[in-house]
């Protein structure tokens, strides 16, 4: 349904969390964008994201969407970056009813899911706890 | 501008309609609302409808549906905000009562959402969210709606019984309804007990799929007052955009998009939260009724809870939310929920709301949103 070209354009993101910074106000975008939300400048420096950070909210996935029915009950949360960019993720390698708000966590590279519809075995980073 | 009414509603018994297609859906809707305003022409209509090219493979719906009313060649407009394209519709024909462009026009929404099976319509829906970064890793609308719950406990104490309350309170109206998809009383500990979707909201904190249409008909109050009917006056329209991906807010456990139209719309009305009899809001999930009615200002940032768990909502209240059923009992299909609930607010500030009719209504609001709230409709209307 949907060509290999669309998983590929993100790859910079999903391999190697290629972020931009906004070269005049400093804030970090995820994915790049070509226009800073905040200044308006139109001028950024390729930046990576951090490695670690917490979880600021999460769920327990029990009814999964196409593509992830197999891997439920699974948790994504919305993890809170140390360089202060936000993004959503699984959080894995934990148990489901330890999880809580402010958990630190770490990045890693992981598979997530069987094929999708690019064809594709889909990677990418998720997260797991860290003491 | 021009002072807008609204003189004639239409909507379907809401539900899974595998009998009627989406033109015959809308037709009905559009048909009962022209009939019930006494018009004899529209100049123009507009349709909101999020996905019916994934819902049911048809796109071009403004010249489908126009020629489907007999109306053709008048202008047919397709609008789309995710879940928020029915407010928008409204929205699109207001402004174009409003500033002379058309005397006539109908406001309609549509969904088909039952053509195609549970996943494909999850697709469809998710669609309303960033795909790339927030779908990409396993998220559903449930699991967005599920961590704005956690976010809002984890900050206000918000219980899982408050939530549970929202969609007990709103099945209680849904059974006053007669064109409710849910007609049954649920219990919250019935909805706690529910199963579980994402945590902390089960199966019955989140509204159904469903096929159905609404049509409203938008006039110069001029001419409403003219043709003698009831009517009521549109007293403010704002629409705002939010960030698409939740994890791009700079608050998790509030909705900045409602709070913003809220405040542009209780000024071009003139009046404040305190004023409005009862609202129609965006119930998609029970967490998303308590955080728009602390958008709204009618509860100060974490009171939204208890004050579903006190009765302050209910039918009889306070200030009464959703006496339609809402989307979780009335149904959603969600082009069609932002129209259905101006058509609430019509019968309400008419007095024909019957067993639901809210005791001497001035002011009335709708909150229309799409996505986690990156798109958000508000109207507010006054009796005539
Ligand atoms: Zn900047």
């Amino acid at each position: 349904m949907l060509g290999p070209a669309r998983y590929w354009r993100e790859v910079p993101q999903r391999y190697r969390y290629e972020a931009a910074k906004c070269a005049k106000c400093g804030k970090v975008f995820f994915p790049p964008r070509l226009v800073c939300n905040k200044c308006h400048s139109k001028e950024f420096t390729q930046t990576t994201l951090a490695q670690t950070g917490s979880i600021e909210t999460f769920t327990v996935i029990r009814v999964a969407p196409t593509g992830f029915g197999d891997e439920a009950p699974y948790a994504v949360g919305i993890i809170k970056l140390d360089d202060g960019v936000r993004i959503t993720a699984q959080i894995t390698d934990c148990e489901l009813d330890k999880l809580d708000i402010g958990q630190k966590v770490r990045l890693e590279f992981r598979r997530l899911g069987k094929e999708g519809e690019s064809g594709i075995l889909r990677y990418g980073y998720k997260f797991v706890p860290v003491a | 501008m021009r002072d807008v009414a609204v003189i004639g509603v239409g909507m379907n018994h809401w539900g899974e309609l595998w009998e009627k297609s989406l033109r015959n859906l809308w037709t009905e809707a559009a048909l009962e609302a022209v009939e019930h305003a006494g018009v004899d022409r529209v100049d123009a209509m507009t349709v909101g409808c999020m996905s019916s090219g994934l819902f049911v493979g048809q796109e071009h719906l403004g010249a489908m549906l126009a020629d489907q009313l007999g109306m053709g060649p008048i202008p047919g407009t397709r609008v789309e905000s995710a879940c928020a394209s029915g407010g928008l519709a409204f929205r699109q024909a207001y402004l174009a009562v409003a500033s002379g462009v058309s005397d006539i026009v109908l406001a309609t929404g549509v969904e088909k959402m039952t053509d195609v099976d549970g996943g494909a319509a999850t697709y469809a829906l998710s669609a309303a969210a960033d795909q790339e970064y927030e779908g990409y890793h396993g998220i559903t609308f449930p699991g967005l709606y599920a961590m704005m719950a956690r976010a809002h406990m984890k900050a206000f104490g918000t219980t899982r019984r408050q939530l549970a309350c929202v969609a007990a309170k709103n099945h209680d109206n849904g059974l006053l309804n007669p064109l409710a998809q849910y007609q049954m009383k649920v219990t919250p500990e019935g909805v706690m007990a529910s199963v579980p979707v994402a945590d902390p909201l089960g199966v019955l904190d989140c509204s159904p799929i469903t096929d159905g249409a609404a049509a409203v008909v938008l006039v110069p109050v001029e001419l409403a007052k003219k043709m003698g009917r009831p009517y009521i006056r549109v007293a403010a329209s704002a629409q705002t955009t939010d960030t698409l991906a939740l994890h791009d807010r700079e608050e998790l456990h509030s909705l900045a998009g409602t709070a913003k139209a809220a405040a542009m719309a209780y000024k071009e009305a003139g009046i404040g939260p305190k004023d409005l009899s009862f609202a129609e809001v965006h119930d998609c999930f029970t967490i998303a009724e308590i955080m728009v009615t602390e958008g709204l200002g009618l509860f100060e940032k974490g009171k939204g809870g208890p004050a579903a768990e006190a009765g302050v909502t209910a039918l009889g209240g306070k200030i009464p939310i959703n006496t339609s059923g809402g989307l979780k009992s009335k149904g959603h299909p969600v082009g069609a929920t932002g129209i259905a609930q101006v058509r609430e607010v019509f019968l309400q500030l008419t007095g024909q709301a019957d067993k639901r009719q809210v005791k001497n209504p001035r002011w009335g609001l709708t909150q229309n949103m799409g996505g986690t709230g990156a798109s958000t409709l508000i109207h507010i209307f006054e009796r005539a």
